[in-house]
């Protein structure tokens, strides 16, 4: 469709009223591609019931219109609904790529979507690119981070792909540009065979700097050994203002906050400036997690600990010996002299 | 409610303990599998106890089906051995480089051969290429109702299904009714340890392998041909850094550390 105007769509996720950080990050890299493959606009897609105040968010994001679509059946996610208002928004609209956040609900309703429009889809991509053509590189991870390809899908359309959170940034905020168009619920969901009834969707917001907004992570592996020394950990983090990360065995063992607080190829993938690592051996799913970190100190007794091996700074020590250390020594600098 | 037709899709993985020693083929370009045993995808094991429960409820089957080469009839049999009743492999080199659409058009016929079903449990994702879209595509050309990232799951007498699926910081409660398709999480359970009565019972179940034909699969809706999809070259991400070994005493050390975080800005 040489004479069309290509879109590059991004699915928008809310939940009670509140943008996904994700969001942001597609449309911002939406828009990237956009500008990368030249004369594309971007468009996104809002699904939910009073949301209508989200959708200028979406433009000021990035997005040069939002289709927004709102009814009472669509206030609480299921695939069922929302997969039929996309597929059929979709086939009417014909984008050339639709971008998904890789969470649990993206990771849902892409492959979902992605079913009934017969095309490709690339699962939880690190990285995108589009050519001037319209082909889009989609750069993905497997064999829990150790192995990376470049996925494409050349003869159907739309090209797919859910975008790991925390891998783009978002664009500067741009206020007051660009169209809201409301789409007709009932009629996108006419028909629609509703299988699923979502009785509520619970948010537990954790305590604490979420991981992704930390400029030091302090992180804690199996080598630990207990909550009691985990508790030490926490306090270092507080007195960097920073966040506590974890490993899976950690998690597992109940140490920890929780399952937010995990880093690694089922987890988090995090930035921080610094990222200070304690009894962890470098199991290559939690170190794909820290990979885009500043600067990695490790600290673990054994010299032989994989973690060494993809670390700036090791110290092969005992952490008991150098945790308690570490927090007077801060606390020390931290005085003004 | 009358016994329960289950069935569970499982997928023998290079074992997930042996990635870091993960190597690329240079003159092929593909990986190197050997010195990598496989080992049944743990995600699915955890699909694989929640139909044994089930079973153990409701009475009925629990069919294992498996997209894998023949030879992974030695892989399937912990499942065997824990408890399902049969195992089937489709197996055709037709399906070579299916991605996840394809694959998921293949394990729904195999799904279909066996029978009517109840419910299909899977894994939510494989420990190798980890798309997590099999379970939501296995249930759309099922034409049946799915769900993704459940960690709790009731069957009431009369079919109906009560889920809970994990989202980010909190979870989703859903209610539907069988049939249906079902992606798990490790939460949902602890999966049983084989014994040795399971070892031997396994030894006498059935196993089938069924090829393109078997399954009525055609060229076009499998494999290369079949797939959207196309993988470019692998490579092995390099995450390696200098590795400076902070020597000195404890107190030295941990100086140092100090003196790292105040250049990086962080020590407030």
């Amino acid at each position: 469709m040489p004479d069309r105007k290509r879109a590059l769509w991004a699915v928008a996720e809310q939940t009670r009223g509140k943008l996904a950080s994700v969001t942001p990050e597609v449309l911002g890299q939406a828009r990237r591609l956009a500008a990368e493959a030249g004369g594309c606009e971007v468009a996104a897609i809002l699904l939910g019931k009073d949301v209508g105040a989200l959708a200028k968010d979406l433009l000021a994001c990035g997005a040069d219109k939002v289709f927004l679509v709102e009814d009472p059946a669509l206030e609480l996610y299921q695939n069922d609904t929302y997969g039929t208002v996309l597929h059929r928004l979709i086939r009417r609209e014909q984008p050339e790529v639709v971008l998904f956040g890789a969470t649990a609900v993206g990771e849902e309703l892409a492959p979902t979507v992605a079913a009934r429009l017969d095309t490709g889809l690339g699962a939880h991509c690190t990285s995108l690119a589009l050519a001037p053509d319209g082909l889009l590189t989609m750069g993905v991870l497997g064999f829990g981070g150790r192995l990376h390809t470049e996925m494409f899908c050349p003869a159907r359309r739309p090209q797919m792909a859910s975008v790991k959170p925390g891998m783009f940034t978002p664009l500067p905020r741009e206020e007051g540009k660009g169209k809201i168009l409301r789409e007709e619920a009932s009629a996108l969901l006419s028909g629609a065979d509703i299988r699923l009834r979502t009785v509520r969707i619970v948010k537990e917001e954790p305590e604490g700097m979420p991981l992704e907004d930390a400029d030091v992570i302090v992180a804690g592996g199996w080598g630990i050994g207990g909550k009691e020394n985990w508790r030490l950990l926490t306090e270092l983090a507080r007195e960097l203002s920073g966040a506590t990360g974890c490993t899976r065995p950690a998690l597992d063992e109940g140490w920890t906050d929780g399952e937010h607080t995990m880093i690694g190829t089922s987890g988090k993938t995090v930035q921080p400036k610094v990222y200070l690592g304690f009894g962890i051996s470098g199991s290559p799913h939690h170190t794909v997690g820290i990979k885009d970190a500043g600067i990695i100190i490790s600290i673990n007794s054994d010299p032989r600990a994989p973690v060494f091996e993809c670390s700036d700074y090791c110290v092969e020590a005992d952490f008991r010996k150098i945790l308690p250390l570490l927090l007077s020594e801060i606390r020390r600098a931290k005085v003004p002299a | 409610m009358g016994e329960l037709n289950l069935v569970v899709l499982v997928k023998p993985v290079p074992d997930p303990s042996c990635y870091d020693r993960i190597e690329i083929d240079p003159a092929t370009g593909a990986l190197l599998r050997q010195g990598m045993p496989a080992v049944l995808n743990p995600a699915d094991k955890h699909a694989l106890e929640e139909a044994l429960v089930l079973k153990e409820r409701f009475g009925g089957r629990v069919a294992m089906v498996s997209m894998a080469p023949g030879s992974a009839s030695e892989t399937l049999m912990e499942g065997l051995a824990m408890g399902a009743d049969e195992a089937c492999i489709l197996s055709d080199r037709a399906f070579a480089g299916s991605d996840s659409l394809a694959t998921s058009r293949v394990l729904s016929a195999g799904i279909r051969k066996i029978g009517p079903f109840d419910l299909v449990l899977a894994g939510n994702e494989s420990a190798d290429g980890g798309t997590a879209h099999v379970p939501s595509q296995v249930g759309e050309l099922l034409g049946v109702a799915h769900l993704t990232n459940v960690i709790r799951m009731e069957v009431g007498p009369g079919g109906s299904v009560t889920a809970r699926t994990r989202i980010e910081n909190g979870y989703i409660e859903v209610r539907g009714s069988l049939p249906m398709v079902v992606g798990v999480r490790r939460e949902i359970n602890t999966p049983r340890y084989t014994s040795l009565m399971g070892v031997m019972a396994a030894q006498d179940k059935p196993i089938r392998v069924w090829g393109a034909e078997d399954l009525g699969v055609n060229a076009a809706e499998a494999g290369m041909e079949g797939s959207s999809m196309r993988p470019g070259r692998l490579s092995r991400p390099d995450y390696r850094r200098k590795g400076e070994i902070l020597k000195g005493s404890h107190e030295e050390t941990v100086r140092r550390i100090v003196a790292i975080l105040r250049a990086e800005g962080v020590l407030g």
